[in-house]
């Protein structure tokens, strides 16, 4: 099932704009696309990393940023200031095209993974009919870029970091594709805003009942691991390896790798909220009938994001890091296994139409 | 089967963590008591009574001090931050000459809070107060006088 002919603002704006302006206003279309997808990146990476450092400092009976701003808002604006006035400094005989190359290839694939995530009805730049699939493929390049990063700077420690990071993010990827692949099952299609109307009378998470709990949690775990977030941040490992990958970077080139993993986690949570809790979908329709439908849709897609957010800082600031061993364990011994059962039960459920759907 | 017994160990064992940081999250959220954090210069500070800020001398409401300038305070510094300035006076009862104190003078900047010329004092006449403002644009005014002009001997200390 692969919609067409849906609705997309992104695309009637360029179309729009090519019929008054020919080849030009289509240029121009796709840049004010860009622009609006740049600003949202930059908007959504500062938001996060302020969020992030006040529930960070509640988990731990502190205040947090405060002072920049009403609640410190203008805090990580700030920052991101600072970092820009910084120096550019880098390692004595780094591989310089690597060492360069890095932090755009990890920006890049975050940018882009952005582009086909539905904010809301027709809020998307590219309704791929391979979307989900599109995701896991580009977050693969942004592996790259980091590892890039570890060689580049010629430092043991980055490397070791870099290499960790190549380790663990192929190894996730591969449960979270198996989560994915699972919902997959149940939507029929690839394709972003196909799985969320093939959720409009039940989210996922209801209709697949225990296998789609199961891919839930694999894809949680998975998707916080290839976040390279904390129990799963071995790539940075404050403690072991200076900061990991990212240690000879500094000024914008840091703010880069940094901003690229809170987007990231908004990526993975974004792509958790459409597989399973119908993204901009209302929670049994209850504002289907309001007008400013986009408006609405693009309300219930943050909000379910946020909580979603929510949760990964929370076991953030629970658990603690992993060993690599422990690390290697987790995956191979248990979410692989489990998730390769998860997908035949699924299949066994979805053959036998054993769904709950209301 | 112990495969399956880990797992759902590990789940356990993770919502029980995820139950004890939640329960710090969702109230410190709710009410700001919870929070631990002072915003000093805008809330008052909490300073502890045994806090070591700086060394004073106790006067009483007659501009009495209990110190005796016996000096032991002087000799007990280990880094001389501590100097006393004193003289013998005459005493018209007894008619003997006692040591009286002119100036008990205390260099903030050298003294390292050790603690041993409160110890080493026979009368009590020195003792820590918490004041933590010490902080100053000029060095010398880091050296103070510890006994209050025109203050003496409380009576009845040197028996």
């Amino acid at each position: 099932m692969i919609l067409t002919n849906t609705t997309n603002y992104f695309g009637d704006l360029v179309s729009f704009l090519a019929e008054k302006m020919g080849i030009g206003g289509q240029i121009l279309a796709y840049v004010i696309v860009a622009a609006v997808y740049l600003g949202f990146f930059a908007i959504a990476g500062l938001l996060l990393v302020y969020i992030e450092r006040r529930v960070a400092a509640f988990f731990q009976l502190r205040l947090g940023p405060n002072r920049v701003g009403p609640h410190g808002i203008f805090q990580t604006i700030a920052d991101a200031l600072k970092l820009l006035s910084k120096e550019i400094f880098g390692t004595n005989r780094k591989d310089n095209l690597l060492y360069t190359t890095a932090y755009y290839l990890v920006i890049i694939a975050a940018l882009v993974s952005l582009s086909v995530i539905p904010f809301s009805i027709g809020v998307q730049a590219y309704d791929l009919n391979i979307g989900v699939f599109f995701i896991s493929a580009v977050s693969s390049v942004g592996v790259l870029g980091i590892l890039f990063g570890g060689w580049g700077s010629n430092n043991k420690y980055s490397l070791i970091g870099g290499m960790r990071s190549g380790l663990q993010m192929i190894s996730y990827e591969l449960s979270s594709g198996l989560a994915i692949l699972t919902i997959i099952l149940l939507a029929g299609t690839l394709q972003m805003s196909g799985i969320i109307e093939a959720q409009r009378d039940t989210w996922f998470i209801l209709k697949g009942h225990i296998p789609a709990w199961i891919a839930f949690f694999i894809f949680v775990i998975a998707g916080t691991a290839e976040s390279n977030r904390t129990p799963f941040d071995l790539p940075e490992g404050e403690a072991e390896l200076g900061a990991g990958y990212h240690s000879e970077y500094s000024g914008m080139g840091f703010a880069y790798f940094f901003l690229a993993e809170f987007i990231n986690m908004f990526i993975i949570a974004a792509v958790g909220v459409t597989l399973f809790f119908g993204g901009w979908l209302a929670p049994f329709g209850i504002t289907d009938t309001l007008p400013w439908q986009p408006l609405w849709g693009a309300v219930w897609f943050f909000l379910k994001v946020a909580v979603f957010i929510f949760f990964m800082m929370w076991f953030r600031w629970t658990f603690p890091r992993l060993r690599i061993d422990q690390l290697l364990t987790l995956e191979w011994k248990y979410l692989l296994p489990i998730g390769l059962l998860n997908i035949v039960l699924m299949a066994v459920i979805v053959y036998y139409n054993v769904l709950i759907s209301f | 089967m112990s495969y399956i017994g880990d797992v759902i160990g590990g789940i356990k064992t993770l919502l029980t963590g995820m139950k004890v940081t939640g329960g710090y999250f969702f109230p410190s959220i709710i009410n700001k008591k919870y929070i631990i954090t002072r915003q000093y210069p805008d809330e008052p500070a909490i300073v502890m009574d045994r806090f070591k800020g700086e060394v004073v001398m106790w006067h009483n409401e007659n501009n009495e001090h209990r110190c005796t300038g016996c000096q032991a305070c002087e000799i007990a510094c280990p880094n001389g931050s501590i100097e006393i300035i004193w003289d013998r006076v005459l005493n018209e009862e007894t008619g003997k000459k006692v040591k009286v104190i002119d100036q008990h003078i205390y260099h903030l900047g050298m003294c390292t809070m050790c603690n041993l010329c409160i110890q080493a004092c026979p009368t009590n006449a020195i003792m820590w107060s918490t004041n933590f403002h010490n902080s100053t644009y000029d060095r010398s005014q880091l050296t103070k006088v510890l006994n209050k002009p025109g203050s003496k001997l409380m009576a009845g200390v040197e028996e």
